[in-house]
């Protein structure tokens, strides 16, 4: 199927987590949030949610700025 | 210097800095050291997996508690989503909340701001938003649950000082919350300036991260902060037309 991570369209296997998502990015689990068709995914959750097709991923971190 | 207390938390330095603008993160370290300051903002992006070290770490290092804001959002519900995923991602309900109109000017949009605020403090997230030197918006946002305000001095990043003094006495005689003075500071002497109109503490970025030497105006905005604070205390003597002799005008 067909998502879309940090605005990059991305073809990923059927049943692809959150969790497998963001490790396409990072191997970082602190300091990162996920949003998913913009609603928050808790990082508890990462395991248990499967993502669908033409799902929209963000992952965010801070950066400095302000 | 007496503490500044945001939503029942204690600091004792009453500069906020933000990291905007630092040419590199150990500049970044260095003037945070230097500024004194125990609260410091942070913008949430993408993860970029190129980025070498993060901003998170220089805080933490410096034991500098964490203030994410909703830098680049237009819209409340754009700055409510960037908000909670703060939250998320940095484990704290603190937000500085700053819905901008346009690119141009920068300025914060008063409607979307309020909007987004009463869904925050609905939320359970402590609100401090960026506005306008507008008084009767800084009561508002007051009433609404905000634990702070953060009215303008100049637009973000110009440097033009505090253009309207006038309303920014205004906004703190009604205040019973902290006034924050964020945006526009240039140097040192705005930075008295605003404690020394009342502000309860000064939020700054560029005048230190782009300055020649960020560490030592860093240290500079420490000392002018500190210095407005204890004029403003000290309560300054009136302004008079003519000269006022302070020795003995007979021989």
């Amino acid at each position: 199927m067909r998502v879309t991570i940090n605005g990059s369209p991305r073809e990923v296997p059927d049943g692809t987590t959150v969790a497998q998502a963001v490790r396409i990015l990072t191997s970082a689990t602190t300091g990162v949030a996920v949003a998913v068709n913009d609603e928050v995914v808790t990082r508890g959750s990462w395991d248990t949610t499967a993502l669908g097709d033409s799902d929209r991923v963000e992952v965010l971190t801070a950066v400095q700025g302000g | 210097m007496d503490d500044l207390i945001i939503a029942g938390e204690k600091f004792s330095s009453r500069l906020i800095m933000g990291t905007g603008g630092a040419p590199s993160l150990e500049v970044l370290d260095q003037a945070l050291a230097a500024s004194g300051t125990e609260l410091t903002t942070v913008a949430m992006r993408r993860l970029d997996p190129s980025a070498r070290g993060s901003v998170l770490d220089v805080l933490r290092g410096r034991g500098i508690k964490v203030l994410p804001n909703t830098a680049g959002c237009f819209t409340a519900g754009e700055a409510v989503l960037t908000a909670r995923l703060a939250r998320e991602a940095l484990g704290t309900n603190w937000v500085k909340l700053e819905v901008i109109a346009d690119e141009r000017t920068l300025l914060p949009d008063p409607i979307e701001t309020f909007d987004a605020a009463e869904r925050l403090v609905a939320d359970g997230f402590v609100v401090l938003p960026y506005i306008g030197d507008d008084p009767a918006l800084a009561r508002r946002l007051e009433q609404a649950g905000c634990a702070a305000v953060m009215p303008l001095g100049a637009p973000i990043g110009s440097g033009l000082g505090i253009r309207n003094p006038h309303n920014i006495e205004l906004i703190v005689e009604a205040a019973g919350v902290p006034v924050i003075l964020d945006a526009g500071i240039g140097t040192a002497s705005d930075a008295a300036l605003a404690m020394e109109l009342g502000c309860d503490a000064v939020l700054l970025a560029t005048a230190v991260t782009r300055a020649q030497r960020p560490d030592l105006m860093a240290a500079a905005m420490r000392g002018a902060v500190q210095a407005g604070r204890l004029a403003r205390q000290a309560g300054r003597i009136p302004r008079r037309r003519y000269a006022e002799a302070s020795s003995p005008m007979t021989p």
